[in-house]
């Protein structure tokens, strides 16, 4: 039974009030916003609008892949424009956007129990710039040849030379620009992000009651504000290169017979400072998922999260250990050995942690009262597809079995599973658990139902092919794959048959769009918590919150986030700003 | 790469400092969720202004750590040819150093209150960060005449770009401090400007130390420290 005495119950804190800007116009209130909330919806909007164009270009590339010969309009050169526009997209302006911009702004005040971020004007600003940054590239496809086609990793010398669409036109240029607004743009976001955690916290609230979707998005956040300067760093002396002559990454090169005026320059300097970025970003996507996943789980198997301080641990030990596995994508560059060697470990050892976190959500799991609602089929897909991808990435951390497959279809295979859908499964999870708080109404249940399984079993017959593909040897970023020996007639078929589901998989999307717009105005009304969950930004006065997000007093929260089925609560949830005692259980041994 | 896993080792270092004042051991599944609980707020009592700065400034110290393991790597290659510096740079240093003697001195001022002396602290700071810039620009035309030019060797290349990065993060602190010494003028309520007063201090001096870091580095003894430190290890 619940045993709230009034002594337990703790006065309204002095918490230091921040200054709310209040918007005066329409335009302020939401379009030059300060208010998190809107922000989070403009990033988002604005990453699903771009991510959009990048499913598209998947499309032209799986015409051409599945159907080689038809499609007179898809040169090679176009071929390697869409690749590189597609990978960039998704991988920054679409999953790191939505991620940290999105979700980060949206859910850290409110699950912190904060006002707002804590400098909103610098936050506002983040969103312009990165829209700015989207503009920039969404230009390169107006430009004069086009935009780049150097592969998302942009590798010098061919990234800025004649030979490569965009290389000596305005492609590259557009595309480094671009990706130095969003850097500037994110930086300015991210100090938001970690600070409104760090100060911004309401009382009671301590780092360990903290929901793992906030730690995943505050470490993520970290991670990548110091990531991201080594992109910046690479971007910028490309530009140079590129721009006025300089020979940062452009060694002695000769191009249709012209000795070009660069000298000297080391191409895997860029690669060390590429994939310096490159791989945290993997987990900078990734530990947002984690975060947001656990939290699903949890709610929706009405149970507490299983080892939560191993949780949190192990995010922090992921977002250390990703920054000291940067050249495990540079085997094949040539290398040390030892090198080579020292890599493999400890992209081995990232493995560990992130096994406990898998285990962790499997025992959440166990014995739970699992509801298999559509957020929950979506967290339990991510959990089958990371762990999928996951074990093909166990392969590809080993030096002996890279080299082989590095260049095949086998690493698209990989990486599309482990950062691609797995990511975008958490997504879509959180988008349907969080859109009743967003707009004060449900999404579509069956249209929802239709979406999940479309995406989740279309995911695996487009990716899990292509492993066998990879294993036969056919190659990644060849526009061309008719006239080789490898393409037997089956791999021309699956080829084909890959091409055919990623078309299903991709207008289930455009139904998922079509909910999106269509619940906020005739979806069921919601209420406060339709889910029964604990955190607070379930527990504010007005859904959707209103600004300033908790009405006249903020929360004081009593408990962690996961008091679920507590044995002797009347309910099988207790939020966490409710306080007291629960139950003989609960009595300190 | 070797700076910038240093310059992350500091930060790791740190990180963890603080991690482990966090009772990160907690066992928040038992906490009994009474008055007891929540007596104390585990926020920092700093201002949250100042942990904002800190945390930018981490990002710059990465910025210039990647810049300067990029230019070690680049300077292995045999193509390098080390220029050498202006010695117009001592005294660009020297005024720097003075730029941020005189925002210490505002901030000394502003914790006492004397508003007349935090606006003399900030207008020598602002004239003499001006000072610096144009003693860079002056730095690079000496060094164009010279026939230094950015693309003829990537040594000059780094300093060029090195030189411009710092350049720009001084004018961006130029604008606080623009805003800063307009408060100044106005009659901003007294706690509010000696925060800011503070705020710039602490970026001046930040990027001060940098400053000197690339300037040693830029004029070899950087390199010939590593070495010396290289052959104590072997």
């Amino acid at each position: 039974m619940v045993d709230v005495t009034p002594a337990d119950a703790v006065p309204p804190a002095e918490v230091a009030e921040m200054e709310l800007y209040h918007p005066h116009s329409w335009w302020t209130k939401y379009v030059f916003s300060q208010d998190a909330k809107v922000i989070a919806v403009q990033y988002s909007a604005t990453a699903m609008a771009i991510g959009l164009v990048a499913l598209m270009l998947s499309w032209l590339m799986r015409l051409q892949l599945g159907f080689p010969g038809t499609f007179d309009f898809i040169t090679p050169e176009a071929y390697y424009q869409f690749i590189t526009m597609h990978g960039m997209i998704m991988v920054i302006y679409l999953l790191t956007a939505l991620f940290l911009g999105g979700f980060g702004n949206y859910l850290i005040p409110l699950m912190v129990g904060a006002r707002d971020m804590v400098f909103p004007y610098v936050n506002m600003l983040s969103y312009w710039v990165y829209l700015l940054a989207v503009l920039v590239l969404v230009s390169s496809f107006f430009a004069p040849g086009g935009p780049t086609g150097a592969g998302w990793t942009l590798y010098p010398p061919q990234a800025i030379m004649t030979g490569t669409p965009g290389g000596q036109d305005w492609g590259i240029i557009l595309m480094l620009s671009s990706l130095i607004l969003f850097i500037i743009g994110f930086t300015m976001g991210g100090l938001n992000y970690v600070v409104t955690v760090l100060q911004g916290r309401t009382r009671g609230m301590t780092l360990m009651r903290l929901p793992l979707t906030v730690w995943g998005i505050f470490t993520a956040t970290v991670m990548a504000l110091l990531a991201f300067p080594a992109l910046f760093v690479a971007c910028v002396m490309m530009l140079l290169d590129r721009l006025l002559g300089t020979s940062f990454f452009m060694p002695a090169i000769v191009e249709m017979g012209e000795q070009l005026q660069h000298n000297g320059g080391s191409p895997i300097l860029f690669q060390h400072l590429f994939w310096f970025f490159g791989h945290p970003e993997v987990y900078i996507v990734a530990l947002p998922a984690f975060g947001i996943v656990s939290d699903l789980i949890s709610t929706h198997a009405r149970k507490n999260i299983f080892g939560y301080r191993m949780m949190v641990w192990a995010i922090i030990a992921i977002g250390a250990l990703s920054f000291v596995v940067w050249a495990h994508h540079m085997y094949v560059s040539g290398m040390n050995p030892y090198f080579g060697f020292f890599f493999a470990t400890t992209t081995l050892i990232i493995a560990v942690p992130t096994a406990i976190k898998v285990y962790n959500w499997v025992l959440t799991l166990w014995r739970g009262d699992i509801h298999l609602t559509i957020p929950m089929l979506f967290a339990l897909a991510f959990i089958v597809t990371f762990v999928n991808g996951g074990l093909t990435g166990l392969f590809l951390g080993n030096v002996v079995v890279d080299v082989p497959l590095s260049d095949t279809m086998f690493v698209v295979a990989h990486f599309h599973m482990v950062m691609g859908v797995a990511p975008i499964l958490v997504i879509f999870g959180a988008i349907y658990h969080w859109y009743p708080k967003v707009t004060g109404r449900m999404l579509d249940e069956t249209l929802g139902r239709f979406h999940f399984w479309i995406t989740f079993l279309g995911a695996y017959l487009i990716f899990f092919p292509m492993h066998y593909l990879g294993l036969m040897g056919v190659p990644r970023r060849y526009a061309e794959l008719t006239d080789m020996n490898i393409m037997t007639e089956s791999a021309h078929h699956l080829n084909s048959f890959i091409s055919i589901m990623a078309f299903i998989v991709g207008f289930a999307q455009m139904v998922f769009l079509f909910n999106l717009i269509w619940s906020i105005r005739h979806g069921r009304e919601a209420g406060g918590n339709p889910w029964r969950a604990t955190t607070l930004e379930w527990q504010t006065p007005e859904t959707p919150p209103a600004h300033g997000n908790f009405g006249k007093e903020l929360p004081i929260v009593y408990r962690w986030a996961y008091d679920y089925s507590v044995p002797g609560a009347k309910e099988d949830f207790i939020p966490q700003n409710v306080p007291g005692s629960f139950g003989p259980s609960r009595e300190p041994a | 790469m070797s700076v910038i896993l240093v310059f992350m080792l500091v930060i790791a270092g740190f990180a963890g400092w603080w991690l482990s004042h966090q009772r990160l051991t907690a066992k928040p599944w038992l906490e009994q969720g009474v008055a007891g609980d929540v007596v104390g707020f585990d926020r920092s009592s700093l201002p949250t202004a100042k942990i904002g700065l800190g945390v930018f400034l981490a990002v710059v110290g990465c910025l210039f750590s990647l810049f300067t393991s990029a230019y070690f790597m680049r300077m292995g290659l045999s193509d390098w040819r080390p220029l050498p510096l202006p010695r117009l740079l001592w005294l660009n240093t020297g005024v720097l150093a003075l730029s941020s003697v005189a925002l210490q001195c505002a901030v000394v001022a502003a914790r006492r209150g004397q508003v007349d002396m935090v606006r003399l602290g900030l207008a020598t700071a602002g004239l003499t960060a001006l000072a610096f810039l144009a003693g860079q620009l002056i730095a690079w035309r000496q060094l164009t005449e010279d026939g230094y030019l950015l693309a003829s060797n990537p040594a000059n290349s780094f300093f060029y770009l090195i030189t411009a990065m710092h350049g720009l993060h001084i004018l961006g602190g130029l604008v606080g401090l623009g805003r800063t010494s307009a408060g100044a003028w106005n009659g901003t309520r007294r706690e509010r400007l000696r925060l800011s007063v503070e705020l710039c201090a602490m970026y001046w001096h930040f990027l001060l130390f940098v400053w000197l870091c690339i300037f040693a580095v830029l004029a070899g003894w950087a390199a010939t420290f590593v070495s010396i430190c290289q052959r104590l290890l072997t």
